[in-house]
C-alpha cells in the first residue's frame, strides 16, 4: 500500500468578510497517498481552491494540522512555508500566469532560480521539461506568441521542473477547450503515471475529472463524497 | 547575478515610461552638475581663500578708496606679517562683454601675498622691468589667444590717463598659473606705479588692502586692531577674513549656494515623484505575476530586494549618464566665456551626486518594494 504523502485532520478555515466569519472549511480529514492523482469537484464556494491553497502552503488554516511528507506545514514560518514550496510544489494555474516578458524557458527556469543550480544545470532541467511537455520548438517564444494550449504546457513544465513533491492544478482546463484540454490532462496523467507524480487537481469538469484516479467531492466545506474516476 | 536577467526582462515592460523616467533622471542630474558648478563658481575661489589673509576696504563701500598711507601704519599693527594693496580698473578689451578683472598691484608683494600664483622667474623679472606690463592669468591668455610680446589695449571706464584719451595699452610680459584649480587663473595684473603716474585723477589711492597676519588663530584679533586704528578718520575701514571678503562680493549677486540648493531640492522632489510613480505602477501592474512568484517560493524578502534593486537600476541608469554628462558639459567651460572664470564639477558634489543616486533609487522604490513584500499571494494570484 502507498504511503501516505499529505494529511490533513480537522482543518478549518474561517475567513472575516464585512464584519462575519464565513467559515469555507468545516472539520476536514483528508489523506492523499503518494502517487495519487485526486481530483477535487464540487460547486463555486465549496471550499475547492481554498483547500488546494492550504496544501500548497499559501494559506494557513484557522486550525487543524496540515502534513506534507512528515512535515507540519501549517506551523511553519511565512519564509520557511516560501523555501518548502520552492521546494516541494509545483502550481499549476488555470489562465497560466506566466510572466509576459519571459520566454517559455525563462519562465520554466523561473523556480530553479532559488536553487543553488549553475546556469548550465538549469538548462539541463529546463531543456528535459521541455521535451515532456513537447515545447523544445518553443522555447525562446514569449506567451504573447504561443497558443492556450501551449501555454499552460509551459506552466506545466514550470510546476515541474523542480521536481516537487506534489503537483496541484487549479482548473488547468478551464481557459482550454476540449481538446486542447484533453492534451493537457494527458500530460498531467503521464506525469502521475510515468513519473510517479502526486497531483491534486480543482475542476468543475467531470470529464477533466475522469482523467484522476480518485475524485472528492465538497459540499459547503466538508468531503461529501469520494469515488473512484 | 542569476536574477539579472528577470530584473533586466522588467524594463521590456513599458520601454517608453522607463525611457522618460530615465531621461527625466538624467535632465535632473545633469542640473545638478551644473548647479554645483555654478555654485562654485560663485563661491569664487572662497573655498581656498587663505586662511591667513585679511581684506581691508573701506568701511561705506569697496568702490570708495583707502590712501595709500595706510600700508605704513598697518605694516605697525602687531600680528600682521605683510601689506599690499589693489585697485579696481574695470576697463573693457574690445567688447563690454569680454569682462575680466584688471587690476593694479605692486608685483613683489602681490605674488608673496598670493604663492599660488605661479610666474616663471623670467617673467617675473620682465615685469619688474617693464612699466607698462601686464601678467595674465592662464585662463585668460587662452581665452584671448595672447602670447608674451603682445599689446594689449585696454578701454577705461573709470581710470582715464591723464594725457588725454581712454585708451590704456599694456605689455603682456608674463602669464601666470594657477597652483590649485580652484586658483582665480584670469587676473590682469599690472603694475601699480604705472597705473598711479598715468591716471587723470586719484593718485595716493588705493581700492583696498591685503593684509596677511602672523598667526590665523589671532586673525579676528588683528582685523579688530585695523578697524580700530582707523576709527574715527576720513576713512574708516571694514576687515574681515578674505573668505568672508569674496562670499560678501559673490552675495552682491543674491545668494546663490540658498537659490541652488532651493531649485535641486524641488527638482530632487518632482523626480522623486516621478521615479516613486514609475516604480508604483510596476508593482500595481504586476500583482498577480509577483503573486505566482510569491506562490513558487519567492520570500518576502527576495520580492523586497527585487523591486528595490529594479528602481535602484533606474536610478543608476539615469544618474550615471545624467552626472556624466554633467562632468562632459561642465568640462567643456564657462558657458557666459568669462563671467565664470573658475567652473568645474567639483568631486565633492560629484560624491553628493552619487549618494543622491542611491537615495533616489532606494527611496523611490521602497514604498512599492513594501506593498510587494505584503501582497497577499491568495489574493494576487485571483487579480487578472
Amino acid at each position: 500500500m502507498a504511503d501516505t504523502l499529505v494529511k490533513m485532520n480537522g482543518v478549518e478555515k474561517v475567513f472575516h468578510r464585512g464584519g462575519e466569519d464565513v467559515h469555507v472549511l468545516h472539520a476536514l480529514d483528508l489523506e492523499i497517498p503518494r502517487g495519487d492523482f485526486l481530483a477535487l469537484m464540487g460547486p463555486s464556494g465549496s471550499g475547492k481552491s481554498t483547500l488546494l491553497n492550504l496544501l500548497a502552503g499559501l494559506d494557513r488554516p484557522t486550525s487543524g494540522t496540515i502534513g506534507v511528507d512528515g512535515q507540519r506545514i501549517d506551523q511553519m514560518s511565512g519564509r520557511a512555508l516560501a523555501k518548502w514550496r520552492a521546494r516541494h510544489v509545483g502550481f499549476v494555474f488555470q489562465f497560466y500566469n506566466l510572466l509576459p516578458v519571459l520566454s517559455a524557458e525563462r519562465n520554466i527556469e523561473l523556480p530553479l532560480l532559488l536553487t543553488s543550480l549553475s546556469r548550465s544545470e538549469r538548462k539541463k532541467h529546463v531543456d528535459a521539461v521541455l521535451r515532456i511537455v513537447g515545447l523544445e520548438h518553443r522555447a525562446s517564444h514569449t506567451p504573447r506568441t504561443l497558443s492556450g494550449g501551449e501555454q499552460q504546457r509551459v506552466g506545466i513544465a514550470r510546476a515541474i521542473v523542480n521536481d516537487p513533491t506534489l503537483v496541484l492544478a487549479d482548473e488547468p482546463t478551464g481557459d482550454l477547450d476540449r481538446k486542447t484540454g484533453d492534451g493537457i490532462l494527458d500530460l498531467l496523467l503521464a506525469l502521475n503515471r510515468d513519473h510517479g507524480k502526486t497531483v491534486v487537481m480543482v475542476t468543475h469538469d467531470p470529464h477533466a475529472a475522469s482523467h484522476a484516479s480518485r475524485i472528492l467531492y465538497l459540499l459547503d466545506g466538508q468531503l461529501s463524497s469520494e469515488m473512484a474516476a | 547575478m542569476k536574477f539579472l536577467g528577470l530584473l533586466l526582462a522588467n524594463f521590456k515592460r513599458h520601454r517608453l515610461r522607463t525611457t522618460l523616467t530615465i531621461l527625466s533622471i538624467i535632465v535632473a542630474f545633469i542640473l545638478f552638475g551644473y548647479l554645483a558648478a555654478i555654485r562654485r563658481a560663485f563661491q569664487m575661489g572662497a573655498s581656498v581663500a587663505g586662511a591667513d589673509r585679511l581684506v581691508t576696504r573701506h568701511k561705506i563701500s569697496i568702490i570708495q578708496l583707502l590712501p595709500i598711507s595706510y600700508k605704513e601704519q598697518m605694516e605697525q599693527i602687531p600680528g600682521v606679517a605683510a601689506v599690499t594693496h589693489a585697485s579696481w580698473f574695470g576697463g573693457i578689451y574690445k567688447d563690454p562683454k569680454n569682462f575680466f578683472a584688471q587690476m593694479p598691484v605692486i608685483p613683489n608683494e602681490y605674488l608673496k601675498m598670493y604663492p599660488e600664483f605661479i610666474l616663471p622667474k623670467q617673467q617675473f623679472e620682465a615685469w619688474t622691468e617693464t612699466r607698462t606690463g601686464v601678467v595674465a592669468g592662464r585662463y585668460l591668455a587662452d581665452r584671448f589667444g595672447w602670447r608674451i610680446g603682445d599689446k594689449i589695449p585696454i578701454q577705461s571706464t573709470i581710470w582715464r590717463p591723464k594725457n588725454g584719451g581712454d585708451m590704456w595699452t599694456f605689455d603682456l610680459v608674463g602669464i601666470y598659473d594657477g597652483r590649485f584649480k580652484e586658483t582665480d587663473n584670469t587676473q590682469f595684473l599690472f603694475r601699480y606705479d604705472y597705473f598711479d603716474e598715468n591716471r587723470a585723477y586719484g593718485q595716493g589711492m588705493v581700492g583696498w588692502y591685503y593684509i596677511r597676519v602672523k598667526d590665523p588663530a589671532h586673525a579676528a584679533d588683528v582685523a579688530r586692531a585695523i578697524d580700530d586704528h582707523f576709527a574715527n578718520s576720513p576713512y574708516e575701514t571694514k576687515t574681515e577674513t578674505e573668505k568672508a571678503f569674496v562670499k560678501g562680493f559673490a552675495d552682491q549677486v543674491g545668494n546663490i549656494g540658498a537659490i541652488v540648493t532651493a531649485i535641486l531640492t524641488a527638482v530632487f522632489f518632482t523626480i522623486l515623484l516621478v521615479a516613486g510613480n514609475t516604480m508604483a505602477q510596476a508593482v500595481r501592474e504586476r500583482v498577480s505575476e509577483l503573486g505566482v512568484m510569491k506562490a513558487i517560493g519567492f520570500t518576502d524578502g527576495q520580492l523586497l530586494a527585487f523591486i528595490l534593486a529594479e528602481s535602484c537600476i533606474i536610478a543608476f541608469l539615469g544618474g550615471a549618464i545624467g552626472l556624466g554628462l554633467a562632468w562632459l558639459l561642465v568640462s567643456m567651460g564657462d558657458p557666459t566665456h568669462g563671467a565664470l572664470p573658475i567652473f568645474f564639477f567639483p568631486p565633492r558634489d560629484l560624491f553628493i551626486g552619487a549618494v543622491c543616486v542611491v537615495l533616489l533609487g532606494i527611496v523611490a522604490g521602497l514604498l512599492p518594494a513594501v506593498q510587494a513584500m505584503r501582497l497577499n499571494t491568495v489574493e494576487a494570484l485571483r487579480r487578472e
